[in-house]
């Protein structure tokens, strides 16, 4: 049955839309090319082009593209050929820029549809509205000085997926599946660590009621809520508070609200009549992104078997029950150890070992498959192929000898994952890779010691320009530890992919045509020079509001 | 002869033979800006020790062997570069006194050709006017004056004031400027030598403190057209750091300067033909096509119907770009910070940009933010993109049936310093023959051809197709060869 709560006027529906905020995992951000990893010390990953100094340009990172369509192939999506960064402005002390790069008008992908499953085994398709690539911000931090807040840009200009669901969670359980599937499936594709304590993955919610059989009543979102526990339960809060103010006679105004996990209730951030005019515009130092089609046939191509798919087939070849399957498929890592111990031998023995003997284990242990040790998403390593050998060694000999079999997995994990030492930087074409010095700020104040400031950015080596700068050789090598052997983002793994802007623009989005010079090689066979200025894009569809929740 | 009368080529040439050394042609150039810098004010920074620095290590390089095309050759850089080490302003308060950690690249690209830097040069705040007289750092003044009444001060035209009155003046063998929407051209046409916005992208903009990002474009000022050849040739190319730059051939702009006009067909815009435009421009102009004629070219009339539409649409595309350009100058990180009140993160932004920006900047940013905001976006930004994709079309028929088109550089001579000060929409004006290049992205080269009755000079523009600014400079130097320009500035080092 249709899930309900149940007020003095009867029952009430609820209408929920998520939209995902997915930290695309790349070595170098979406526009510079400092790095990416979690945990650095604070100002130690930022170029100049996330600082926002004067005469700094984005150029667009290729891997967080591939990324961007590898995901949107995974949730069934139309890959938009041609898209487009437009800025959306606004006034923030970790917004270095004073704008933020975000596709409005032309998201890289279109619609597309994922499935959930629930607890009563029946399943639901949920909609995906669009996914589109944009910058992050800095982050403040207001708890470190009595009078002053501190700023870390260390995730300025981080690239991240936001994914748009329609509006077609009608529960919290809904909307904490769908949110769990598309975990998932992320992390199945590898382009996003899902890790929602690190901040890699947040949702803002919306929620509605309704009595059956209405259209849509006004919608208030929840911003950033940061666990799937945390979604279901606001939802669950946001409701109630809307049925109370209908009941009462109210009405409900639309609003940007906080979930306050505390005391589990949502709050309100700023109301409609509040909301920043962000003037989007097309970003003017960046060409449309233009997609060749066979490239994204390739990525396709290449893309991992997903959780849906490895279900079936542990269903179809292995024998093993739906429920089993599930379990087993869940987290990328635990199917991958199960088909190592399952190799060769009776596949309901080893799911029944995995599940029962291995689970127990692990749990005794409070470890996980993967990260035993307890460490960051990004040191996660797809244990099974290497780590499964250890049990299916004794599983041979007759013996599954529960936790001892990962042992060796997990030390050889602590050491791939030892933090690196110090600054890192990937590539920058955007100029030096360090921090911007002090800055601080609390409850508006904000403190920056500007001499301190430049004197670190102008350390030796910020000399490295663009695409000069190597990652150092222990880097690399925690890298490869970590097992994180991603293609270089820009150097090597762009496979020649977009193509020339005539080919697949809209029609109505088309610049003056012909007056480009020949486009580059590579992936920004965009046209350069002043071929693609000016492009007025779809009539007044430009600066229509953000195709969100469409509710 | 005195050393800053060279022209760039001829200092190479005297370079080469050991005629003169890097560092006497460094030293001339050094004392005539100190001789002349506090009446004209071209330069805000001298970096004299840095000059006679790199001056020295380039007189090593030559006698090593290692000499580059521009070896030793002393420069001005307008202030928009950012220059490693080296103050970088835009003209602006709000900058503070920024030290770029970093060099652009069209900067880096003439000091790995082994240019010789000077200083840093005024220009219009953010290089935004057409006078020079909004820079912080005071009103540059032109080194021409009228004959009649030489006591008024007139204005080396903008943004590129600075770079055109160095040059003009003998403070700089050349100069490296930049055009949004005749910055390069208007000021080349004031203060009578020659200036090149080439093709958009031809040029990185890696660097450049940033107007309005799909219209800026670095060029070189010099008092030849073959200099401004040499210049922008070690100033092109592609870079990877500008997503806007083009990846196409540089090719040997200076061989370009010796074609012969015959069989070229220029093109006659009759919308450029303005009413209330002073005869002499008239004259000069139609003395030019006479020229180019008499060199074997063809003249023929063309219509660029959109051109009336072409200032309107070039003051909303530049100040809707410049209002989100330069949101982050906001004291927060670098540059000016004026403390707020009560720990208000608001009052700091307001208070730091109410006294970092001056009044021009402010208008722009303000027009710029009206034109973008929710509701009249369609009406203006919207349309003006959409006219801008007129204007373009409007060339590239016209170059269907033509090779170049040649129009007059500016609808006047140099004006007073305040004679035009008080009403924005007549400064504007100032760009009217200049901005439709910039809309098109296409190169337009300003070359001095003659003096209006007052004696001041006046220009002529030649604008081409995109990346064919090989024919804008054989049409350019043919043009300069006819107008035989041989007036002198009364203002100038060795006068």
């Amino acid at each position: 049955m249709s899930y309900t709560i149940e007020g003095r006027t009867g029952p009430w529906e609820l209408v929920i839309g998520l939209e995902v905020h997915a930290q695309v995992i790349s070595q170098a951000k979406l526009f510079s090319g400092a790095a990416t990893a979690f945990g650095a010390g604070p100002n130690t990953q930022v170029s100049f082009v996330d600082a926002g100094f004067p005469g700094m340009l984005p150029v667009i990172n290729g891997e967080c593209v591939a990324q961007a369509v590898r995901t949107g192939l995974g949730l069934n999506a139309q890959i938009n050929l041609w898209s487009r960064f437009d800025r959306k402005n606004y006034f923030y002390a970790d917004l270095p820029q004073g704008y933020q790069i975000s596709q409005f008008a032309h998201p890289i992908v279109g619609t597309g549809v994922i499935g959930i499953e629930l607890a009563d085994g029946s399943s639901k398709e949920i909609g995906i509205t669009r996914l589109h690539l944009e910058q992050d911000a800095g982050k403040s931090l207001h708890d470190q000085h009595p009078t002053k807040s501190f700023i870390d840009l260390n995730r300025s200009g981080v690239a991240l997926m936001e994914i748009v669901s329609e509006p077609d969670m009608r529960s919290p359980e809904e909307a904490g599946a769908y949110l769990t599937k598309l975990r998932q499936i992320l992390r199945y594709l590898g382009t996003c660590d899902g890790n929602m304590d690190e901040g890699s993955m947040r949702a803002d919610v919306n929620v509605s009621v309704r009595k059956a059989g209405e259209g849509y009543r006004t919608r208030c979102e929840v911003k950033n809520v940061n666990s799937i526990r945390f979604v279901m339960q606001a939802v669950e809060a946001e409701a109630r508070r809307q049925i109370e103010i209908w009941e009462e006679g109210g009405e409900v105004h639309q609003e940007t609200r906080l979930f306050d996990t505390g005391r589990g209730v949502t709050r309100s951030m700023r109301s409609k009549e509040d909301a920043h005019d962000y003037r989007y515009f097309p970003d003017p130092d960046l060409p449309p992104l233009v997609l060749d089609a066979a490239w994204v046939e390739e990525l396709r191509a290449a893309l991992p078997e997903l959780p849906d798919a490895r279900r079936a087939r542990y269903v179809a070849e292995y024998g093993l029950s739906a429920y089993d399957a599930h379990v087993l498929v869940l987290e990328k890592e635990t199917a991958a150890y199960y088909e190592a111990v399952a190799a060769g031998r009776d596949p309901k023995l080893a799911a029944n070992w995995v599940m029962g003997d291995l689970f127990a284990a692990l749990n005794r242990t409070r470890r996980d498959i993967a990260d035993s040790a307890g460490l960051g998403p990004r040191s996660r390593r797809a244990a099974g192929p290497d780590a499964g050998r250890h049990p299916l060694r004794q599983a041979g000999q007759g013996g599954l000898r529960g936790d001892g079999g990962n042992r060796p997995g997990a030390r050889r994990h602590r050491r791939g994952t030892r933090p690196p030492p110090g600054h890192r930087q990937r590539r920058d074409r955007g100029g030096g890779g360090s921090g911007a010095g002090r800055q601080c700020r609390q409850g508006g104040r904000i403190q920056i010691r500007q001499g301190q400031a430049l004197r670190f950015l102008r350390r030796p080596s910020d000399e490295d320009h663009a695409g000069q700068g190597q990652p150092g050789a222990g880097e690399r090598g925690h890298q490869a530890e970590a097992g994180l052997r991603r293609p270089d983002d820009r150097r090597a793994a762009w496979p020649g992919g977009l193509n020339r802007a005539e080919d697949t623009r809209p029609a109505d989005a088309a610049a003056p045509r012909g007056w480009g010079p020949p486009r580059r090689a590579g992936f920004r066979r965009v046209a350069a020079g002043p071929g693609w200025f000016p492009s007025p894009c779809r009539g007044s569809a430009a600066h229509r509001p953000a195709p969100r929740c469409r509710w | 002869m005195h050393p800053t009368d060279f022209t760039l080529r001829g200092a190479a040439e005297a370079l080469s033979e050991g005629a003169i050394s890097a560092v006497e042609l460094t030293r001339a150039h050094l004392d005539a800006i100190e001789a002349l810098n506090p009446r004209l004010n071209a330069y805000v920074t001298v970096a004299a020790d840095q000059a006679l620095d790199q001056a020295r290590a380039s007189d090593e390089r030559r006698a090593r062997g290692e000499a580059g095309p521009l070896e030793g050759l002393p420069l001005g850089i307008k202030d928009l570069f950012c220059t490693k080490g080296l103050r970088t302003t835009a003209g602006s308060r709000i900058l503070g006194n920024f030290v770029p950690p970093y060099e652009s690249t069209v900067s880096a690209n003439l000091l790995r050709d082994g240019a010789v830097f000077l200083g840093k040069l005024n220009l219009d705040e953010f290089a935004m006017g057409s006078s020079n007289t909004s820079s912080a750092f005071g009103p540059v003044e032109n080194p021409w004056s009228r004959r009649n009444h030489p006591d008024t001060r007139l204005v080396p035209g903008g943004s590129s004031g600075g770079s055109a009155a160095a040059v003009a003046a003998r403070l700089a063998l050349g100069a490296t400027a930049t055009d949004t929407g005749g910055s390069i051209r208007q000021p080349a046409a004031f203060c009578g030598i020659a200036g090149i916005k080439p093709t958009y992208g031809r040029c990185s903009r890696y660097g450049i403190v940033a107007f309005a990002s799909s219209l800026d474009q670095a060029g070189p000022v010099a008092r030849t057209v073959e200099d401004c050849a040499l210049l922008l040739r070690s100033m092109s190319g592609f870079d990877p750091k500008d997503s806007t730059s083009a990846d196409m051939p540089v090719p040997d702009f200076a061989a370009a300067c010796g074609r012969s006009m015959k069989g070229l067909r220029i093109g006659v815009p009759k919308e450029y033909r303005l009413e209330g435009m002073p005869h002499e421009i008239e004259a000069l102009w139609q003395q030019g096509l006479e020229w180019l004629r008499e060199a074997g070219a063809e003249t023929v009339e063309i219509s660029l119907p959109h051109t009336k539409y072409a200032l309107p649409t070039y003051y909303i595309v530049a100040p809707a770009e410049a209002s989100s350009n330069l949101a982050r100058y906001d004291g927060v990180r670098y540059g000016l910070r004026v403390e707020e009140r009560d720990g208000d993160l608001k009052d700091l932004y307001e208070r730091t940009r109410a006294e970092g920006f001056g009044a021009e900047v402010k208008r722009r940013i303000m027009i710029g933010t009206y034109v973008l905001s929710h509701g009249y976006y369609d009406a203006y930004y919207l349309k003006a993109q959409k006219v801008r994709a007129l204007i373009k079309r409007d060339f590239d028929e016209a170059f269907g049936r033509v090779d170049a088109i040649v129009t007059p550089a500016t609808p006047s001579a140099a004006f007073g310093m305040h004679e035009k000060t008080d009403d924005p929409v007549t400064m504007y004006l100032n760009d009217v023959f200049t901005v439709t290049a910039n809309l098109a992205g296409l190169p337009g080269l300003a070359v001095p051809a003659g003096l209006d009755a007052q004696g001041l000079p006046l220009g002529l523009q030649v604008i081409g197709r995109a990346f064919d600014e090989e024919t804008v400079f054989a049409v350019g130097a043919a043009l300069e060869r006819a107008a035989d320009f041989t007036a002198l500035p009364s203002v100038r080092a060795g006068a």
